[in-house]
């Protein structure tokens, strides 16, 4: 720093405080009011001190599900989530991947072509295709299915670039050495150029991982079947079902555990988040 | 487009690599995108087949902008884009200021500041819609303190503030990181350059900082719109449905409104297809920028 102000540093501090204090709270809230029984929100204002339910709250939300309207228990959805989450990652890496090393170390008729139909999924959002992309998978036959809920968003034009970026930096001469010891193009793949991508893998694992767990359009149009139903998609209808207040105890335990997944995934790996984030979008 | 110097030969390889994305992107992203084109420019047949589909040319755009319902829900976007994206950045630009300060404590607040990226749009709306809940919640019964009766569900420019700050609320992470990131890489040379000159701080950022800052706000704005446009369905759905009296009605809530709940497929088509050209327009911004950049 230029110059040491003891002033500016306390100011800087506090407004950090209060802004973490702000950006914490809403999350904060929701875990107090996970912990408390039904009775805490039927008047006056919501809790800001831990309440003595959270055992049985989260026991109801995860193994009982609240038959009469008709949201089912939420293990199940957190274990759709999962498989969803997890299918819509690696599909997206392995295609992706294999599709980035196509396009660098071949040269063919349509390479250019083929470039500009992946770039286009950029542009093309499931929202604004909705009513189209469903009739396609309708027709396909894969409502109500895993294969439905992960294959459409598996294209993704951002990590085919980003490891096309990252085979260009590769120096060229260990694939000459490769070609020269008589190894094919698939074994230079497995052998040289995975072991060199794994930090780029992680990175985009970690934001695939988010993208796929927090999808809530799709799951909702695709899913009729609480069967299939995921653990965004899910609280929706625990809010909105019925014209009564919602159940804010069962729904806020049920935030708290949806939620929490994705923010243990970055906490934890917050170096591959951050290089993740910030090289996917260069 | 480049490859590597030398390549590897083979006949049917490449095409083998390339099919599952290129099959995918067919089935899901092109297929479905020309159909909205078409059916865009159609009208719709009845449930019977007695009435064929007819083509009606630019009648389904014509009627779109003749709409009122349609031109609120453009203004509503434009409101909400904006207030979204302004209140976003600059909080989190304030943020990455004060934590680029920090020495020992950065990493601490980084911390703290990057997780809400992690919620879901309908999680992070299902947070605030709690918090602003007209009979528990906290803020209406410290706004009631002061005067002010909050209830979204009757005035609609609560319900803007509420997803407005929902949506930002979750966003403000994405933009810290990079505008720390951005922050970090000003030669500091140039800071010490000005100090000596005698350059107050605030003289220095608005100067020096903020400028060189530019390129990072310039592309941050852009993904923001595009975050506030597409992204924030979910803010919607799960809380204020559009409503009260179609007071946050955004335009891709419209869509999914019009194509599945009132089943006006030609309408939905040829709004999908205005979107699309939006988000063409802006990737096509954002390309120019990253261009740009280079020579930065």
């Amino acid at each position: 720093m230029v110059e040491n102000n003891r002033w500016g540093n306390f100011f800087a501090h506090l407004v950090l405080i209060i802004g973490v204090a702000l950006v914490v709270f809403p999350v904060y809230v929701a875990v107090i009011a996970s912990t408390h029984p039904s009775g805490t929100f039927l008047r006056g204002v919501m809790p800001l001190l831990p309440g003595p339910n959270a055992l049985e709250n989260y026991r109801t939300v995860i193994f009982e599900g609240r038959s009469r309207a008709g949201t089912p228990p939420i293990g199940g959805m957190l274990w759709n989530s999962f498989i969803m989450a997890m299918a819509i990652t690696i599909g997206k890496l392995s295609i992706s991947i294999i599709s980035a090393f196509a396009i660098v170390y071949f040269r063919f008729p349509f390479r250019i072509f083929f470039f500009w139909v992946i770039f286009l999924t950029l542009m093309l959002p499931v929202e604004v295709r909705i009513v189209p992309t469903f009739q396609v998978v309708a027709n396909l036959g894969m409502l109500n299915s895993f294969a439905g809920l992960s294959i459409p968003l598996i294209a993704s034009a951002t990590a085919t670039f980003l490891f096309r970026q990252f085979f260009m930096t590769v120096p060229e001469e260990l694939m000459e050495a490769a070609r020269v010891d008589g190894a094919g193009p698939m074994k230079f793949f497995k052998d040289i150029l995975l072991p060199l991508s794994i930090t780029n893998i992680a990175a985009l694992f970690v934001i695939m991982f988010i993208y796929g767990w927090n999808q809530y359009l799709w799951p909702l149009l695709i899913t009729t079947d609480p069967e299939y139903y995921t653990i965004v998609m899910g609280i929706q209808r625990m809010v909105t079902g019925g014209d009564s207040e919602p159940l804010w105890h069962l729904v806020m335990a049920t935030v708290t555990l949806a939620a929490l997944p994705p923010i243990l995934v970055i906490l934890f790996m917050q170096r591959l988040f951050v290089k993740g984030l910030t090289e996917t979008e260069k | 487009m480049q490859t590597k110097r030398s390549t590897f030969s083979n006949k049917w390889l490449p095409y083998a690599l390339l099919a599952p994305q290129v099959i995918i992107t067919l089935i899901f992203f092109v297929w479905p995108a020309s159909q909205a084109l078409i059916q865009s420019v159609y009208r719709q047949g009845d449930a019977f087949g007695i009435r064929p589909p007819t083509f009606v040319g630019f009648r389904n755009f014509m009627l779109l902008f003749e709409d009122a319902l349609y031109l609120n829900s453009l203004k509503v976007t434009l409101i909400f884009s904006v207030g979204t994206t302004l209140l976003s950045m600059s909080v989190a630009l304030l943020f990455a200021v004060m934590v680029n300060r920090m020495i020992r404590s950065r990493d601490s607040y980084t911390t703290f500041l990057v997780w809400p990226y992690a919620i879901a749009p309908a999680i992070a709306g299902v947070l605030w819609w709690f918090i602003f809940n007209p009979n528990i919640g906290i803020l209406p019964y410290v706004l009631q303190g002061v005067g002010y009766n909050w209830n979204h569900r009757s005035s609609s420019n609560d319900a803007m503030i509420l997803i407005i700050i929902a949506a930002a609320w979750k966003q403000i992470s994405y933009n810290f990181l990079f505008f720390l990131a951005g922050l970090q890489s000003i030669p500091h040379s140039l800071i010490e350059a000005a100090a000596i000159d005698g350059a107050s701080r605030m003289k220095r950022f608005w100067t020096i900082v903020f400028p060189l800052l530019s390129p990072i706000t310039f592309f941050l704005m852009v993904v923001n719109i595009v975050y506030a446009m597409f992204d924030t369905f979910g803010v919607i759905h799960a809380t204020t449905e559009g409503g009260p009296a179609q007071a946050t009605n955004i335009l891709v809530y419209k869509v999914f409104r019009d194509g599945f709940v009132n089943l006006n497929i030609g309408s939905s088509a040829a709004q999908s297809v205005i979107l699309m050209g939006i988000v063409i327009v802006l990737t096509v911004v954002q390309f120019r920028y990253i261009e740009r950049r280079v020579n930065y």
